[in-house]
Formats: C-alpha cells, sequence, structure tokens
C-alpha cells in the first residue's frame, strides 16, 4: 500500500509483470517495494519445504525474495526483489514453486517437516549403496537447486574493467560519506562505491535529522560536492564483493540491469580496483529472532518496514506489530504512527522497554506463534502481563544488528565477538591497508558514524602522506543503541533461523546432539548460512543457539568462515569478456584471406589459424585433396605458409655459446649462410622443441621453433640469458611476426622460385641446408635451403606486408607447374612418411635417445639438461623408443593413441609395449602409415605386433620399421 | 615481372568511429628494436643523438624527434618508430617494421574505453602524456603509450590486428551504450 | 595478486607466468644437487623467494614473498638476484 507523502524517490510510474500478472511500479524503487505497494506478500517459496516466503528485508541480504528476470537464454535466476530495480517492462517471476505460487505441489514437503530435519539426506539416502548414483543422486538433483537456467548460450553483454585510486570508501552511508568528503577534499584519488542505486545508506531510509534537516537531503548535498570534485569517482549499484591480496578488491556493479534491454549495454561490469588505501564503511545488518513460525509472508525486519515507509513511501501492512530487543526497532513503530498507520503492539524482550502512549507496550514480550498461511494474519504473544493474541498483518521484528564485517575477513581474519553490542566486530588488522568505520565495527548512532568515517580517512591519508583537511561534523542524532540479547523464543514447533534453506533452531540443536558441535560442521550438516544469501541474516543467530545448545559462550564457538563473493556475482561477469572471439586472441597469417577464398577450412594451431587442405572441384572429401596435395609435393611443386613457426634473431658477441647452451648440439661452429637442425632440451633432460637455427653473420643467428612452442620458446631463451647464463651478452628478439614465410616444396621448387627471384638460384652456391639474402620481384628477402617434407625444398621469406601478395603469386605459380597449395594435413602426411618430428613425438615426456637423437648431445660442451639427460634411467634400451608402423595389411587403421602389444598378449594395460604418436595415409606408398614409441622399439625393426584401439575398437596387425618409411637415404632433399 | 603490392597489418579493418572513440591505423614508418649489447648504452645514445637527436627512453618512458620517436619495450630495449636507425656497432638492431600493428585510440572516451581492456592504471596523474606501458590489451601482449590527453596508442602484433580492432570496438560499444 | 616488476613497475598477476623456486642450479653431471633441484622443493611457511616471468617486458624476476601473510615484499630483477 502506497502511503501519500511520504516516500522520497520521485519516480515514473512503470508496468511490471510478475508471475504474468500486470502491475504499476515507480521507476527504480525496487521491485519488492512495488510488490509491498500492490500488496503481494508472497513471493517465492522456500527451498527445501517449500513453505511460502515474502520479503524479509530491504538489502542485498534477502534471503526469501529470489525471483526471476527476463526470458529464454537471457533469463536470470535468484534475482533479489530488494535489489532489482522496476523499470517500464521488467518481467519477473517466482521461483520453486508448480504449478503456481499459490498452490505449490511439492509443499507436501512441509508436512513430512518430522522426517526431513537436519542429515535427513545423510541419513536416509545411504542404503542400498548401488542406488547413489543411479536411483537417489539424479531425483536429488532434480528437487535440488535455486531456480534454474535455460541451458541456452546467454546472449546478454557483460563487461570487466580495472580501476585505480589512492582510497577505496566502501559504502555511502553516513560514514561512507564523511570518509569521501574527507578524502576527496584532500585531493586524494577516492571511488566510493555503493551497492543501492542511491547513495546515502540510512540516510535515505530513517527520519532522523542531520544538520537540523532530512538526513537524505544532507546526503544529496555531500554527493553534490563529491561529485564536483574530479578527484572522486562515484559509483552507484557497485558492490564491492571480495578483497584480494596487495590492495585488490573485486566489485560488481549493475549496469544495465534497470532499464529496459539494450543489447550494447553491458549488463554487468565486474571491477578489479587496485586501492593504496581502502576504509569499510558497510553499515550493519539487521538480524531476525527466532520464534515458531517467524517465517510467514509479512514477518520482516524492523528496519525494512520502516524503510519502505520512509524511502519508498509503502506501507508493508495495515496493522503493524514490532518485536524487538533494542531501542533502535522502536523507531519503527514511530515512524509507523507518523504515517498514520496502526500500530497493534510493540512486544519488547526487555522490561526497560521505552513506553509510548501511540500504541501498547508489552514489556518482557515474545511472540510465540503466527498464523495465516499465505501471508501473516495474527500473532501469539506472551508478555510481563499474560498471553493475548494480536491480529496484524507485518510484524516488524528486530535482534539488534550484526555489523558487515564480511570483506574483512576475506583474507582469513576472524571477526571478534564483543559483549557489549552482542555482535562480531572486525578484528584489528584484519586486512593491510583496510580500515573499518562506523556500524560495521559497531559504532550504531549517526553521529558516531559520520565521526570515525572523518577519523578513518584522516588516518588512511596520513598514511598516504596527504595531510587531512579539517571538517565539521554536523550535528545529528547520538541515540544509545541500549540492546539485551535475544536469539529465540523457546517452544514447540519450527522456528526459523536460515530462512532460505529452511535451517531452524531444532535443526541446530540436533547438529549438536549428534556431535556436530564445530560451528563448520553444524553449518554443513544443517545448511545452516548457504547458497545466495550466506546466512548473512542468520548466521550470528545460529552459532547462538548452538553456543547456548554445547554450553559454549558465542565467543568460544566463533564463526563460520566469509569467503567471497559478499553477495552473488554471475559467472558472465567474472567471465566478461571471454566468450566467443574473447576467448583467446586470434592470429591470422598473411595468406589468410587467400585460404579462405579458396575454401581452405582453417583449423587452430595453438592461437593461429592455418588452412587443413585446398579443395578443388569435384573433390568429395578431404581425403582426395590431401591426397592430390601430397602427390604435388612429390611430383611437381607444393606451397605452404610457414610464417607461424616462430622465429627468433639471436645477436650478440656471446650469440654463439648462448645457442650451444641452448642446444643440445654444437652451433657455434656454423658457418654464415648455413642452417642446422637443433634440439633443444628442458632443464630435467627431456626434448623441450627442436628447429633449425641459420647463421646470418658474424654472431647473428635466426632461431625457428615450433608453433606451439614459440612463447614457450622465447620465455625459455630469456631465462637461460637472464637466470642461467647473465654473464653472457647477447640480445633476443622475435621477429616471428616481420616474415611472412612460405614453404616452396617439391622437385619443380627451384623451377617456381627461379620465376620470381631477381636472380636465379644457384644449386652449386645453395646446397642442402644454406640460407641467404634474395630478391623477390624487387623486394629483400631470405631464402632457406631446408625440408619438411623430405623433398627437394626451400622456405622463402619477406617483409610481412608483402606476405600476402607473395603467397598468390606463388600459388600461382606453382599451379602453372601443376603443383599448388597445400595445407595442415598434406604437411602431416608429408613429414610422416620421413619420421620428422611434432610435439606429437615432443609431447614433453621424451628425450633425444627415444628419439634415436641421443648421438646429438654434444659431448665437448655444456648444455641444458645435460646433466638429467645423462641419467642411466634414460638410457636404458628397454625404454620406448621411436619406430615407424606399417600395416601387415595395407591400409588398415593406425589410429593415434593405440597402443601396442605383442602379437599374441592379451591387450590389457600392463602388457602395454607403447603407443601411437601419429598417424597418416600415404598416398606415396599405398598404405596407412605411423609413428609410435615402443619399447626397446630400435631393436624390433622388422617384427610383427598388434595395435589395439579399444576406444574405436580397431585392432590391427602391424610391422615395426624405422621412422623413416619414404626415402630413407635422404636424397631427394640434398639432390 | 610483377610487383608485389604492400598491405598494412589492419588493412580493411580501420579506420572505425564507436561512439565517440575513433580508431585510426597508425602508420609508424620503419619500426627496429634497439638492445645495446654489454657497456653499449652510452656509444648507441650518442650515435641516435647525433643522427636523430633522441636517445633511448628510460623505463616506460618515450622520446621523440620530429618524425622519430623510441619507446620503451623492455630493460635496455625500445623500439625506434619513423626513422631508420643509424648504424650502431654496440647495440642489437632488429627489424620488425611489418611485426607490429600500430591504431591510434583517440576521444573523450579512450581512456573509459582501455580500462575495460588494460591491468594498467591509465588515469594522468599515473599515465601522463608520453608514458608508455609493456601490458596486455584483454589477453594480447602489446604496448600502450598515451599521446595525448585524449589518445592512446596501442601496439600488437601483426597476425593480432583483428583481434585487436573486435576487442577495442567491443569495449567502446559498451561504453558508448552508457551514454 | 599484484607483484613488482623492476622494469614495469608493479603489477596485476595476469601479466606473470609463475616458474618455481628461485634455486642456484648445480654444476656439472649429474648428482644429488640436481636431483634436489629438479625435484625437491620445501614448502615454507613465512618468507620464499620464487621466480617469475613478466610476460609483456620478458624481465625475470625474483619475488620475495611470504606464504603466510601474502605480503609481497621485493621484486628484483633475476639478472641482477644472482643465483
Amino acid at each position: 500500500m502506497r502511503v501519500a507523502g511520504f516516500g522520497i524517490h520521485a519516480g515514473a510510474a512503470a508496468r511490471f509483470r510478475f508471475d504474468g500478472q500486470s502491475f504499476e511500479g515507480r521507476e527504480g524503487e525496487p521491485l519488492a517495494a512495488a510488490l509491498l505497494a500492490n500488496d503481494i506478500r508472497l513471493v517465492g517459496r522456500s527451498f527445501k519445504y517449500h513453505r511460502p516466503r515474502g520479503i524479509l528485508t530491504a538489502g542485498s541480504e534477502e534471503p526469501n525474495a529470489l525471483v526471476t528476470t527476463g526470458d529464454g537464454a537471457g533469463a536470470t535466476p535468484n534475482v533479489r526483489a530488494t535489489v532489482q530495480e522496476v523499470w517500464d517492462g521488467l518481467e519477473a517471476r517466482s521461483q520453486n514453486a508448480w504449478p503456481s505460487l499459490r498452490a505449490d505441489v511439492m509443499a507436501v514437503n512441509d508436512l513430512a517437516w518430522r522426517f526431513l530435519g537436519a542429515g535427513f539426506y545423510y541419513k536416509t539416502f545411504m542404503w542400498p549403496r548401488a542406488f547413489w548414483e543411479r536411483v537417489y543422486e539424479p531425483i536429488i538433483r532434480r528437487a535440488a537447486g535455486l531456480g534454474g537456467l535455460s541451458g541456452a548460450h546467454n546472449p546478454d553483454r557483460y563487461e570487466r574493467a580495472f580501476a585505480y585510486c589512492d582510497l577505496l570508501v566502501i559504502g555511502a552511508g553516513p560514514a561512507g560519506l564523511m570518509a569521501a568528503l574527507t578524502a576527496g577534499r584532500s585531493g586524494a584519488r577516492v571511488i566510493l562505491a555503493d551497492e543501492d542505486a542511491r547513495m546515502g545508506g540510512r540516510c535515505l531510509s530513517e527520519r532522523f535529522e542531520i544538520c537540523a534537516g532530512p538526513a537524505h537531503v544532507w546526503a544529496s548535498g555531500v554527493l553534490d560536492e563529491l561529485a564536483s570534485l574530479p578527484n572522486v569517482t562515484l559509483m552507484p549499484r557497485t558492490t564491492v564483493t571480495g578483497v584480494y591480496d596487495q590492495g585488490t578488491y573485486g566489485a560488481l556493479e549493475r549496469v544495465g540491469l534497470h532499464r529496459a534491454a539494450d543489447p550494447r549495454l553491458p549488463l554487468e561490469c565486474f571491477w578489479r580496483i587496485v586501492a593504496k588505501r581502502a576504509v569499510l564503511c558497510a553499515g550493519a545488518i539487521e538480524r531476525p529472532v527466532a520464534f515458531k513460525d517467524n517465517d510467514r509472508p509479512g514477518v520482516m525486519t524492523a528496519s525494512a518496514v520502516r524503510g519502505y515507509l520512509n524511502r519508498w513511501g509503502v506501507a508493508a501492512g495495515q496493522s503493524v506489530t514490532l518485536f524487538a530487543n533494542n531501542d533502535d526497532a522502536h523507531r519503527t513503530a514511530r515512524d509507523m504512527v507518523a504515517a498514520g498507520i496502526k500500530v497493534a503492539g510493540v512486544i519488547d524482550s526487555r522490561d526497560t522497554a521505552p513506553d509510548s502512549r501511540d500504541y501498547p507496550v508489552y514489556r518482557q514480550g515474545r511472540v510465540v506463534g503466527t498464523r495465516g498461511r499465505l501471508g501473516l494474519t495474527s500473532i501469539s504473544i506472551a508478555h510481563a502481563g499474560g498471553v493475548r493474541d494480536i491480529r496484524t498483518d507485518c510484524l516488524a521484528m528486530s535482534g539488534g544488528w550484526n555489523p558487515s564485517v564480511h570483506l574483512t575477513c576475506h583474507l582469513g581474519a576472524r571477526p571478534v565477538w564483543d559483549p557489549e553490542t552482542q555482535a562480531f566486530l572486525p578484528a584489528d588488522g584484519a586486512v593491510p591497508g583496510l580500515a573499518v568505520a562506523g556500524a560495521a565495527r559497531g559504532v550504531f548512532s549517526t553521529a558516531g558514524c559520520l565521526a570515525d568515517g572523518v577519523a578513518q580517512a584522516a588516518s588512511a591519508l596520513e598514511a598516504l602522506g596527504l595531510a587531512a583537511p579539517k571538517i565539521d561534523l554536523p550535528d545529528t542524532e547520538d541515540d544509545p543503541y541500549r540492546l539485551a540479547a535475544l536469539w529465540q523464543v523457546p517452544g514447540k514447533g519450527r522456528a526459523w533461523l536460515d530462512f532460505q534453506n529452511d535451517v531452524t533452531v531444532k535443526d541446530v540443536v540436533q547438529a549438536a546432539a549428534e556431535n556436530f558441535r564445530s560451528v563448520e560442521h553444524m553449518k554443513r550438516y544443517t545448511t545452516q548460512g548457504m547458497a545466495t544469501d550466506q546466512g548473512k541474516n542468520s548466521n550470528v543467530a545460529a552459532l547462538a543457539v548452538l553456543a547456548d545448545a554445547t554450553g559454549r559462550g558465542i565467543a568460544e564457538t566463533g564463526t563460520t568462515t566469509f569467503r567471497p563473493p559478499f553477495s552473488p556475482v554471475s559467472i558472465a561477469a567474472l567471465g566478461a569478456g571471454a566468450q566467443g572471439k574473447g576467448f583467446a586472441p586470434q592470429r591470422f597469417t598473411t595468406s589468410h584471406a587467400a585460404s579462405v577464398e579458396r575454401g581452405a577450412p582453417m583449423i587452430e594451431a595453438g592461437l593461429w589459424y592455418r588452412p587443413s587442405y585446398f579443395p578443388r572441384a569435384g573433390e568429395a572429401t578431404w581425403r582426395e585433396a590431401c591426397d592430390r596435395e601430397v602427390g604435388m609435393v612429390r611430383g611437381a611443386v607444393g606451397v605452404c605458409d610457414v610464417s607461424t613457426l616462430g622465429k627468433i634473431d639471436i645477436k650478440g658477441p656471446d650469440a654463439g655459446a648462448f645457442l650451444d647452451f641452448v642446444y643440445a648440439n654444437t652451433f657455434s661452429k656454423l658457418k654464415p649462410g648455413r642452417v642446422r637442425y637443433g634440439l633443444m632440451l628442458r632443464e630435467d633432460g627431456h626434448v623441450m622443441d627442436d628447429g633449425t637455427t641459420a647463421c646470418l653473420g658474424e654472431g647473428h643467428y635466426l632461431m625457428t621453433t615450433t608453433t606451439a612452442a614459440a612463447g614457450l620458446v622465447m620465455r625459455h631463451l630469456d631465462y637461460v640469458a637472464q637466470v642461467l647464463r647473465p654473464e653472457m651478452d647477447v640480445q633476443i628478439a622475435s621477429v616471428t611476426e616481420h616474415w611472412a614465410q612460405f614453404a616452396v616444396a617439391g622437385p619443380k621448387s627451384r623451377e617456381l622460385l627461379d620465376s620470381l627471384l631477381d636472380a636465379p638460384v644457384d644449386p652449386e652456391a645453395f646446397p642442402f641446408m644454406a640460407c641467404g639474402p634474395v630478391s623477390v620481384t624487387g623486394v629483400s628477402g631470405r631464402l632457406f635451403r631446408i625440408s619438411f617434407s623430405g623433398e627437394h625444398a626451400y622456405e622463402v621469406a619477406v617483409p610481412a606486408r608483402y606476405g600476402a601478395a607473395l603467397w598468390r603469386l606463388l600459388v600461382a605459380q606453382a599451379e602453372v607447374l601443376g603443383g599448388g597449395a597445400y595445407g595442415m594435413e598434406a604437411l602431416n602426411v608429408l613429414r610422416i612418411e620421413k619420421g620428422l618430428l611434432t610435439h606429437a613425438e615432443l609431447h614433453g615426456r621424451t628425450t633425444a635417445f627415444d628419439m634415436g637423437l641421443g648421438g646429438m648431445l654434444s659431448k665437448k660442451k655444456d648444455f641444458v639438461g645435460r646433466a638429467a639427460a645423462g641419467r642411466a634411467g634414460l638410457l636404458e634400451d628397454s625404454r620406448q623408443q621411436l619406430v615407424g608402423l606399417r600395416p601387415v595389411e595395407a591400409g588398415a587403421p593406425l589410429p593415434a593413441g593405440a597402443h601396442l602389444f605383442e602379437k599374441t598378449a592379451p591387450a590389457v594395460r600392463g602388457n602395454s609395449h607403447g603407443y601411437v604418436t601419429s598417424t597418416a595415409h600415404s598416398p606415396t606408398l599405398g598404405t596407412t602409415l605411423a609413428l609410435g614409441f615402443l619399447a626397446s622399439g630400435r631393436a624390433r625393426h622388422g617384427e610383427t605386433i598388434r595395435l589395439v584401439d579399444h576406444m574405436r575398437g580397431v585392432e590391427t596387425l602391424c610391422e615395426v620399421t624405422g621412422p623413416v618409411a619414404f626415402d630413407p637415404e635422404g636424397g631427394r632433399a640434398r639432390g | 615481372m610483377v610487383d608485389l603490392i604492400a598491405l598494412t597489418p589492419c588493412a580493411g579493418l580501420l579506420p572505425l568511429t564507436v561512439g565517440n572513440l575513433a580508431l585510426a591505423e597508425v602508420d609508424a614508418g620503419p619500426i627496429h628494436l634497439i638492445a645495446p649489447f654489454r657497456g653499449g648504452q652510452a656509444a648507441t645514445d650518442a650515435a641516435l643523438s647525433k643522427a636523430l637527436g633522441l636517445e633511448m627512453p628510460g623505463p616506460q618512458a618515450t622520446t621523440r624527434k620530429g618524425a622519430a620517436r623510441m619507446l620503451s619495450v623492455g630493460p635496455g630495449q625500445a623500439l625506434l618508430l619513423g626513422a631508420a636507425p643509424p648504424a650502431l656497432d654496440q647495440a642489437a638492431v632488429t627489424d620488425q617494421s611489418d611485426g607490429w600493428a600500430v591504431v591510434s585510440v583517440t576521444g573523450p572516451d579512450a581512456r573509459e574505453v582501455l580500462m575495460r581492456l588494460v591491468p594498467v592504471d591509465l588515469h594522468p596523474g599515473a599515465f601522463a602524456v608520453g608514458a608508455t606501458a609493456r601490458t596486455m590489451v584483454g589477453h594480447m601482449t602489446a604496448s600502450v603509450t598515451r599521446t595525448d590527453e585524449e589518445a592512446f596508442e596501442i601496439i600488437v602484433f601483426r597476425s593480432m590486428a583483428r583481434t585487436l580492432v573486435h576487442e577495442l570496438s567491443e569495449a567502446a560499444t559498451g561504453v558508448a551504450a552508457r551514454g | 595478486m599484484r607483484i613488482p616488476c623492476p622494469h614495469c613497475g608493479t603489477r596485476d598477476l595476469r601479466e606473470f607466468t609463475y616458474q618455481g623456486a628461485a634455486l642456484a642450479q648445480p654444476e656439472g653431471d649429474w648428482s644429488p644437487d640436481w636431483d634436489s633441484y629438479l625435484h625437491l622443493r620445501d614448502n615454507p611457511a613465512g618468507e620464499t623467494r620464487d621466480r617469475w616471468y613478466h610476460n609483456p617486458c620478458g624481465t625475470w624476476v625474483v619475488v620475495t614473498r611470504d606464504t603466510v601473510s601474502h605480503a609481497v615484499t621485493g621484486g628484483i630483477a633475476a639478472r641482477e638476484a644472482g643465483a
């Protein structure tokens, strides 16, 4: 019900829908306020018992009023109605109820409550064991969970961002505003973040005055000044959700959730804020009292009831009652009276409760029961004068306030119990650089908060080396809090602690009785404090009950651990920017467009995209294209973009010595104009990478790495240069991206090159493994006579700006000569035919010895991995060694990943002698071929073994051969 | 004999305007990595100074003289852009002219947009005109340089030009939509 | 977590690659020292020194930090740090 003349917001009327029904609300007010304004009290069903539930709070701690907003793929579950702002067109649905909120079938659980207490699942679903996975789990999973996801890809936009400041002020209530003002006037870079859409905290929800005027007016004045300061950034709708090391804070900003959908606008932004100092002014959260049936819609926290009235002009009921143990809560009754709303009674547990002429006050009172199936209709009370029933549709309750210490615990500190305020307060120095001010550390009066905000900001400024300005403290209320502990009203029936997880006083007592006495054990046994609200309302009361049940004090019982996030954070916001193309950078070669034009399917190679094959008209399968491309290279000439291979320029007086140390074999004696194959080991003696390195001049080398390991090798070279051999004078630079490099392979490769080079290749001056400068149609480039195909081949490199043009030219010329472009599939077949290695073989667990390259390990010099590679165990003949495999029946499949067994041995793990790493169909040899590792493989050439792939159901007899299946003498490449 | 046509890294991708942000490819001219050998810093600076009127910048800094400019990219390493290097016999000089995509990001929202992508404080108080950082743009390693109050220059690997443009325009779209 | 790079200043963790404890590589042939160097690690509660690679600028950094308090107390270039 709206109350004329109350409320401080002037939002335009907005239509919204709840469970399909259209209502009128005010733009910008929380959905909860709009529902209450429309006299909707039943908002959802509880998790376990499907009890009817309403709105409990007016803040982000709300456990009950969770709704789903939006529709289809963009639907968001578990949206707190107390946080979601109303906008014209908002669509919200209740959760956890079927077929409808008012008649929910699963509410039968509530009838069986005697059997569903704490530990029910653990005790019930134990036997028979075979039912665990097949029966119990599917059923429980179907019933479990709050809300639901569509399962579809989320089409919404999310964002992440980084921010930096001298002082981060978390919370913009009285303390936070003063802290920000103090720091803002000092000139420090300040970020003031608050989870509410409008800053001001309790100033917006209370009727006390600051500076002899309404508190919200004072707050607006401060905010105007802060907004005018260029060194202050205001971040409303931003919840600081986590504290991380070295002054890093996570914060979630609601960007587009409060307005009509705009596909360009992010819904949320996850901020990483780095602050030199921070002041936590997060305030406090009012705690409920546990009494019988305290969970009916219409039972709310006292501060929420007056907040909805004072801030939003909404009365949560027409006949309000109050149940409290402290003076502060009496504000609710007074504010209701001021608004002309009937206060049917104030039940105060103390015998010192303040009296009133406007409503009856029941001292030493307690609420012992409530009635109303889908919403509160009356309560039963007991008090000093007897017992009675009171008709009421809204019971405001207050068990006192819990300071919001959560963020102070994120780095592991535990809060400290304070008997005076009956609350946990932040431990001193809990987070380096973070101070706490105001209600968050138990300073509850407004005057106290204002002063504390100034004081904590001033100390932070001092630590930053800045002078704090003199701030006049405004006049305001300084009322004492006055509270007597009250956690629960004893009696029969169920008194609820954790509304979200349906945990009752009885459950906690039972946990203690079953020896789950540690607070952490109790939490897990009862589910107290789990799920979206993390027990912000209920944890302290629950452990007070536990303390009572175990006969210990609250201080001794302690709290559970508060971990990030403070309130729920969408996974989509955490992962913002990493969906789709944002997941990883895409790297494109200069030939990319031309390859795509040819219809080549592009495959990922690390971050690069490379052509798989180049289909031609009439080719029905990739194999036909691949076989043709292999044939072109073996018979004429093929062209392949190899720009993705890492190219590292190494210069310096010690460049040769550096390479000698990096590679297992020797490079310092390599002559300018020559190229050598090199093997690089890790410190543990296994192979890291291989490739060719060219000597371009005195003290100047060009290293080639595999595509996959280019980044790793660069880091390794930096490691060697800076850590292992810092005395060497050498400079390392990546030139991968500067050069477009193309392999030209096949018997007609020289003929092709001669048609493009300004001077023909002189075969005498340019033998196998030579390199040198060339001029390609007037462009200075480099030519290397190296081969990854086993054919007479070259790699020609030009500055990348010319890559696209040269590629097209090379392909056109190759086609004239009966060849053409070839892709990754053909490249792989060519190298398998030749027994050449890739990271399928250099997979991190293999050594040079295993590869049959042990002879490359120099005995005349030290190199990375030398000592470890010499371990006896790595040189045993029984190790699995690289072999070639050829099926007895030509063309039979030899799938990679298959294991190798003796012909008659059962194909079980213990009998495996090795495995297949690479496989190909060789059109050259008319059969399938494979490379693999086989125990004592080098001594078993000629043996017939059995290859078994259980996953693909393949079993093939094959012959063990040397790794090189085609042209083992290598005459084709050299000739 | 045919001529090979040269293409720039961002050919077909830029220029682009999103909201009040302008993205454009920068023709940086020749780009060389200059890294003095041990004890060669002074001689290198002297040679650069004589030929081009500038020296190597210190960490996180840039130097400039006319079209020639240098930006620090690592300890003892700087990129020289806009001019061919003189003969430097005490430094490793590596031609990277074709290895980098150079993009200018200009407009009132330039910093707001880069705050979505770059994990470095770009506030003018911490990152003044002429400051440079080796850092990341999204998942890409990059050099970010402030060239003016509302202008930055981003340098990434040439092969990542398309991703850079995508990331910048996505971030700019979100910032612009905030209005 | 934020880590000081001696060249670039303090930067977010995402810019770094962790390698491991900053140990001196043994000399010579295989020995128990090599085994310790490669395979055996202390797991100190308190101060520890380890190597991180600052990917954007290519600097190997020896970082001193505390595994209990998470305080990062130093970062110097490995080139200057010695073994």
